[in-house]
């Protein structure tokens, strides 16, 4: 058996080949993304990026009625965009078996929130798999069609950034199951008006019996014996903390959470001195085993934020530390400077937030790279909610203050605008709003690396397709003044913003300009003339990466390798010191 | 578990730490070691500090290293190193590019850069290998092969077989690139640090 290393995305990718999916849909978000780029490397499914997640789901749930085994992928957050077909679809149930992969995030790499999705299973009705591995992530995609198609059910497979992201050994298998289940109409079971949906959940209660039977009973759930002295229950990335620091005790692994298996719970608990559950984020486990009445120890020294981590194990239950820190000699943090997250140079979207905070305008953000908008020294972004919240949330202060009409801007990106941004214009155009939209457009979703959206032209697949034209939606929204500019030209830029701000009527500004990141050509770097340079540190103000600030010999310097010349400190120079490299008197 | 190999590697965001650690990894794997690498994605790499753990060995359960148990640390700049250090065991060795990158308080001048890091990453550890990868990447024809510079010198220093290098920078790198990046390893490996 050829085995190989993977990412626990790419053998979720892997197991939806193996065990013969056939359609793939997801909107891309850190730590999910790479389920759908690998998915669709396979010839035998298809794949695509929808819009958002309540798309993505709708499109599986067609899929699964059509009768082929579906794989529908987000990060936890995009659950919340999907709720509203889950929690019907656990209703209806499935044709082909359908699993919904939730991605979460502890400790919040890449989020802005941390939700714990254990419960989202357990508020949608819906069986809910960990997979502890790579290995395991592939397998239970498996395993989860096969109890999708058993129970007539909807599975969620949730993973943390720690599976999705980390990598180990897959034992590689062939594709089986490719077959379609016949179609079948059936108005009863997919039409939920109240008095089908009323049959249909009542038939939803009688499944969940059965299923916490199965969890009781499926491999899946298992207890390796050790040291009776400690019993640890855990599942997911926490059993191999467990693992790591407490080899010798005994653990029970929950590789089926929900429905929660009762009594192989209490055979565990019965079999222990001391009883621990390691989870990370909420008490989910361990208010199911309170409910059963038996005493355990867990959010009582573990937190309810953040990641875990087999140190955290070796303190909290082995009361030792796992090692020995080492003697250094030197050594201050203090003087460690922090290295956040910035724009890249030539990002286009620079110009428009130094512009923004030269404006003094406020600034409602959404989620992208341009989120980092809202750190020194841009520092131009009050508010960041979630996908599309930019555009709700201006209207809603214009509203609530009318001295803020003229002063709310809503920034949101291309792909995100797809996502979430177009019922909140139509919002903003239908119930007379004043705000000015600014979508920056630079033709891809970047933050999670370069995906295809409505507007780019291309189908997950690499197949042409008609992009969307933002200009043509905006209007169809009823948006009257529609302007599109160019970021990188900052007179432009504060021109049309100031127009747009002080015009009574809603607009939309659209900045074109494609990621840096994907323009191969770089300009000519900048250079600073130090004879001309008056250190007034305004270019420094740019916040780009490839400019430093030179305190103690009080010049500023720009690098070279990393300038991708995009002008911008040309143009906020008022000593006329910088010059593109080539162009000087020299 | 204590037979396990865990190394550290931590750099820029843009800098290719995650590529050089699944060549790594791969190596490993070539080499008979079960493997857990574990890297960040998303906004931590937009020019942020980027670390990822790779553990090696038989028993290897958790993917992350814990604070003072890396074998070796490679960092392809130097503050990184730094910065991460706390993390390095007893005896361990450093490998780090001496390239410095400013962050963001330092570019804007809020903060300075920490003089004299490689010194007192030398009186700290004394199994510390300092080179400029980034020049030795220039002249194997591909500035963004430092991190595989680096590579080069750790292989030197590890007893994976040599094909098994090879075949991992085949497996994880462009084809198009390969070619300046086996330079770029060449180099490191036969890089003599006195």
């Amino acid at each position: 058996m050829k085995k190989t290393l993977m990412t626990g995305n790419e053998a979720i990718a892997r197991g939806a080949y193996e065990y013969g999916v056939k359609v793939a849909a997801a909107y891309p978000g850190t730590p999910s993304t790479e389920i759908l780029e690998n998915a669709a490397k396979y010839d035998e499914i298809y794949a695509q990026w929808s819009p958002n997640e309540k798309v993505a789901l709708e499109v599986g749930i067609g899929s699964s009625l059509a009768g082929a085994r579906t794989l529908v992928t987000m990060k936890h957050v995009g659950v919340n965009v999907a709720a509203d077909p889950l929690m019907t679809f656990a209703y209806t149930g499935v044709n082909g078996g359908l699993v919904l992969v939730s991605a979460d995030d502890p400790g919040m790499h890449s989020s802005q929130n941390e939700q714990d999705n254990r419960r989202f299973a357990k508020f949608a009705k819906v069986p809910l798999l960990e997979p502890g591995d790579s290995q395991e992530a592939k397998d239970f995609v498996g395993l989860a069609l096969e109890i999708s198609e058993q129970f007539d059910i909807p599975v969620m497979l949730r993973t943390t950034t720690r599976i999705s992201h980390s990598m180990s050994e897959v034992t590689l298998g062939e594709r089986g199951n490719d077959g379609l289940q016949t179609c079948e109409r059936n108005a009863q079971k997919y039409v939920m008006i109240p008095a089908y949906a009323r049959v249909r959940h009542q038939l939803l209660e009688e499944k969940l019996v059965k299923l916490k039977e199965y969890s009781q009973e499926t491999p899946l759930n298992g207890i390796e014996w050790g040291d009776r002295e400690v019993g640890v229950i855990s599942s997911g990335i926490c059993y191999q903390y467990v693992k790591e620091a407490l080899p010798e005790v005994s653990v029970l692994k929950l590789g089926m959470p929900y429905p929660f298996p009762e009594s192989l719970v209490r055979e565990f608990a019965a079999g222990v001195k001391k009883l621990y559950v390691v989870e990370e984020l909420e008490p989910y486990l361990e208010e199911e085993i309170r409910a059963l009445g038996l005493e355990v120890t867990g959010k009582e020294i573990f937190p309810l934020n953040g990641e875990i981590n087999a140190s955290m194990v070796m303190e909290k239950i082995g009361g030792k530390a796992m090692s020995q820190a080492l003697k250094l000699t030197d050594y201050r943090p203090e003087e460690i400077p922090l290295r956040p997250p910035v724009m890249c140079p030539g990002c286009p979207h620079r110009g428009v937030f130094y512009v923004l905070k030269k404006l003094d305008l406020i600034v409602t953000g959404d989620i992208g790279c341009y989120t980092l908008g809202c750190l020194p020294p841009l520092e131009a972004m009050d508010t960041c909610v979630c996908m599309g919240a930019s555009i709700g949330v201006a209207l809603g202060m214009e509203k609530a203050d009318p001295n803020l009409k003229g002063r709310v801007v809503a920034v949101i990106g291309d792909s995100t605008f797809f996502h979430s941004g177009l019922t909140g214009t139509l919002d903003i155009a239908y119930n007379l709003g004043s705000s000015t939209v600014i979508i920056l457009d630079n033709r891809t979703t970047a933050m999670t690396g370069h995906q295809e959206h409505p507007g780019t032209g291309h189908t997950l697949k690499n197949e042409p397709s008609e992009p969307a034209d933002l200009v043509d939606v905006v209007k169809a929204l009823g948006i009257k003044r529609v302007v599109v500019a160019d970021p990188l030209d900052l007179e432009e830029v504060e021109k049309v913003i100031s127009v747009e701000v002080a015009s009574p009527e809603s607009s939309v500004i659209i900045f074109e300009s494609p990621c840096a990141l994907m323009v191969a050509e770089k300009g000519a770097a900048a250079r600073v003339e130090q004879e001309e340079c008056g250190y007034c540190a305004d270019c420094v103000s740019l916040g780009c990466p490839a400019m430093v600030n030179d305190t103690r010999a009080e010049e500023v310097r720009v690098t070279g390798e990393l300038c991708r010349g995009c002008g911008l400190c040309i143009q906020v120079c008022d000593f006329d010191a910088i010059q593109k490299a080539g162009e000087s008197g020299e | 578990m204590n037979k396990n190999i865990n190394l550290l590697l931590a750099g820029v965001g843009g800098q290719g730490t995650i590529l050089a650690s699944r060549i790594i990894a791969y190596a490993a794997q070539c080499s008979g070691l079960t493997v857990k690498l574990s890297e960040i994605h998303g906004m931590a790499q937009r020019g942020g500090s980027v670390v990822t753990h790779l553990r090696m060995g038989e028993d290897v359960y958790s993917p992350l290293i814990e604070p003072g148990t890396a074998d070796i640390i490679i960092a392809t700049e130097q503050l990184e190193a730094w910065r991460w250090l706390p993390y390095l065991k007893e005896g361990g060795t450093v490998i780090v590019n001496s390239q410095q990158i400013p962050p963001v308080p330092v570019i804007l001048g809020l903060k300075e850069y920490p003089s004299g890091i490689l010194e007192r990453l030398i009186k700290n550890v004394p199994q510390t290998y300092s080179l400029n990868a980034l020049e030795s990447a220039r002249a194997a024809g591909n500035e963004k092969a430092a991190n595989v510079v680096l590579l080069g010198l750790l292989a030197s220093r590890m007893d994976f077989d040599k094909e098994c290098w090879e075949e991992a920078l085949k497996a994880v790198l462009p084809a198009k690139i390969l070619e300046p990046n086996l330079k770029a390893f060449q180099t490191g490996y036969h890089y003599n640090n006195e």
